[in-house]
């Protein structure tokens, strides 16, 4: 769509950048390595098709899933008024957005306890009028990855409004178009690349969700033990088991990530 | 990069003693290392967490002078692994007891209460010396738990009674003890089993280590310890 078409020139790079995204590489690399070394091949297929494992990752697939389908319908507005629309505060609004990515996990987890906990401030009247709860239930192992994951989103949305050319807007506008409509067709297509991208990296980060998750959610095998919590809990049990489930994990990521390759960055 | 190995093998005790404490120790633990200080003027770091993550990361090499775990079972593989300098002694005895938030909103008064389908139930993970110690507890008491958490160190499930976030756990009664916001419920003697806390000095830990230890088993600690609500052996 937005395709930069000029040519790519291969480059050689001097010897100081390339040695230094060497030491980068081997230092995302060399974890890999070690974790394939610990795994128990020989017990592999057994240990990924235990129960306890296949409830994991079920849970994980469909939290991460709704995470980022939920950081979607929520975090395009978010990144548009903040791209587009000029109102008092919007830095403090964008900081807002953001601190769930900088701010530790855990922090976030017993925030969210305070105000959709049993106790917290919209918890309370909700548990009191429905008697539906967040914590120790499946929405809540949403809701904590949706909270870590959404700011993926609106950061990758965003930067994919400022680059894009405010013309076909305005002429779609000065054809009659209502502004719904110029959203709709025109915008919405222009970003699908952005949409994509903040897709994937919201989804990835919380099928990794960990610190959030346990915090707020608890941990219960089928209800809200989500893979990197039964991995967490492995590893001071069955170092075997943890290890076939990190792999697990990995490979999954790894093949979404390199999938979308195209999608994700506008590929020069 | 040469730089950065340097560092990594650096953390060796450059004077402090580094102890890795079950996380039910931690107020103990921490007026026990202030106490020690002001004693000896040596500095202490404290590193709590789960007996069975701190069993691991010495497992691994962490670079810990001592050990004060909250049950033999995550001692043993230190000691079978020759990663101790002395043989574990037991300086502490701790029990299980039935904890609900201050007030008991949800009117629990027993050990039933774990079984029951309408509360919120939470027990330490399988494993994890506490979530061990409940389900041998619930097991004499004839009762078929049905957590709706297994959280992973005793200190979240406190933490979690204290906020209200659920009926009722099953934590340390010294935790009982140390915290205003959750209660104790009456547990049967019968039911109840005696929690043995052992220390070792890690290969490594040398004189400093030796030091810490001694000075846990001696009347200050001794004074501390029982005041948290430990039993003394």
């Amino acid at each position: 769509m937005s395709r930069t078409t000029s040519r790519r020139i291969s480059a050689r790079p001097p010897a100081l950048v390339l040695a230094l995204a060497l030491v980068g590489l081997s230092l995302v690399v060399l974890p890999l390595v070690g974790l394939v070394t610990q795994t128990p091949w020989r017990d592999l297929g057994s240990l990924l098709t235990s129960p306890p494992v296949m409830d994991a990752l079920r849970l994980s697939l469909v939290a991460s899933g709704a995470a980022a389908l939920l950081s979607l319908l929520f975090g395009v507005p978010l990144a548009w008024m903040l791209a587009r629309v000029d109102f008092r505060g919007k830095a403090l609004v964008r900081g807002l957005v953001i601190l769930p990515m900088v701010v530790p996990p855990v922090v976030g987890g017993a925030a969210l306890l305070f105000a959709f906990g049993r106790r917290g401030i919209i918890g309370e009247p909700l548990y009191d009028a429905t008697g539906f709860l967040f914590p120790f239930s499946m929405w809540g192992v949403i809701l904590a990855t949706t909270y870590i994951a959404m700011p993926f989103m609106v950061l990758t949305v965003e930067g994919g409004l400022r680059n894009l050319d405010q013309r076909y807007e305005s002429a779609a506008t000065t054809l009659g178009a209502k502004r719904w409509t110029v959203f709709r067709r025109i915008t919405l297509p222009l970003i699908g690349p952005s949409l994509i991208a903040g897709l994937v990296l919201a989804w990835a980060r919380a099928l990794g969700e960990f610190g959030a998750t346990i915090t707020f959610a608890g941990n219960l095998q089928g209800r809200t033990q989500t893979m990197p919590l039964a991995v967490f809990l492995a590893l001071e049990q069955d170092r075997g088991a943890a290890v076939a489930m990190s792999l697990l994990l990995v490979v999954v990521s790894l093949v979404v990530l390199v999938a979308l390759r195209h999608r994700w960055w506008p590929v020069r | 990069m040469a730089g950065l190995l340097v560092v990594g093998c650096g953390s060796s005790p450059d004077g402090d003693v580094v102890v890795f404490a079950a996380a039910s120790l931690t107020d103990a633990f921490t007026e026990i290392g202030a106490r020690f200080e002001e004693a000896t003027g040596m500095e202490v770091e404290m590193s709590f967490a789960g007996s069975s993550a701190l069993r691991e990361q010495i497992l691994e090499g962490a670079p810990a002078g001592v050990f004060a775990s909250a049950n033999t079972e995550n001692m043993v593989p230190i000691v079978d692994g020759g990663f101790t300098q002395t043989a574990p002694v037991v300086f502490a005895v701790n029990a299980m007891a039935i904890a609900v938030p201050a007030g008991n909103p949800a009117s629990v008064t027993g050990v039933d209460a774990f079984g029951a389908e309408r509360l919120l139930v939470g027990l330490c993970a399988p494993g994890v010396p506490c979530g061990t110690a409940a389900r041998t507890v619930l097991a004499n008491a004839g009762v078929t738990p049905l957590p709706d958490t297994n959280e992973p160190n005793v200190r979240s499930l406190v933490t979690k009674l204290e906020v209200g976030e659920i009926d009722v756990g099953m934590v340390y009664r010294t935790d009982v003890q140390n915290s205003e916001e959750i209660e104790e419920v009456a547990l049967d003697v019968d039911f109840n089993v005696a929690v043995v806390f052992p220390v070792a000095v890690l290969a490594g830990g040398g004189s400093r280590a030796e030091a810490f230890v001694e000075f846990l088993q001696g009347e200050a600690a001794r004074e501390v310890l029982a005041r948290h609500g430990f039993v003394l052996p």
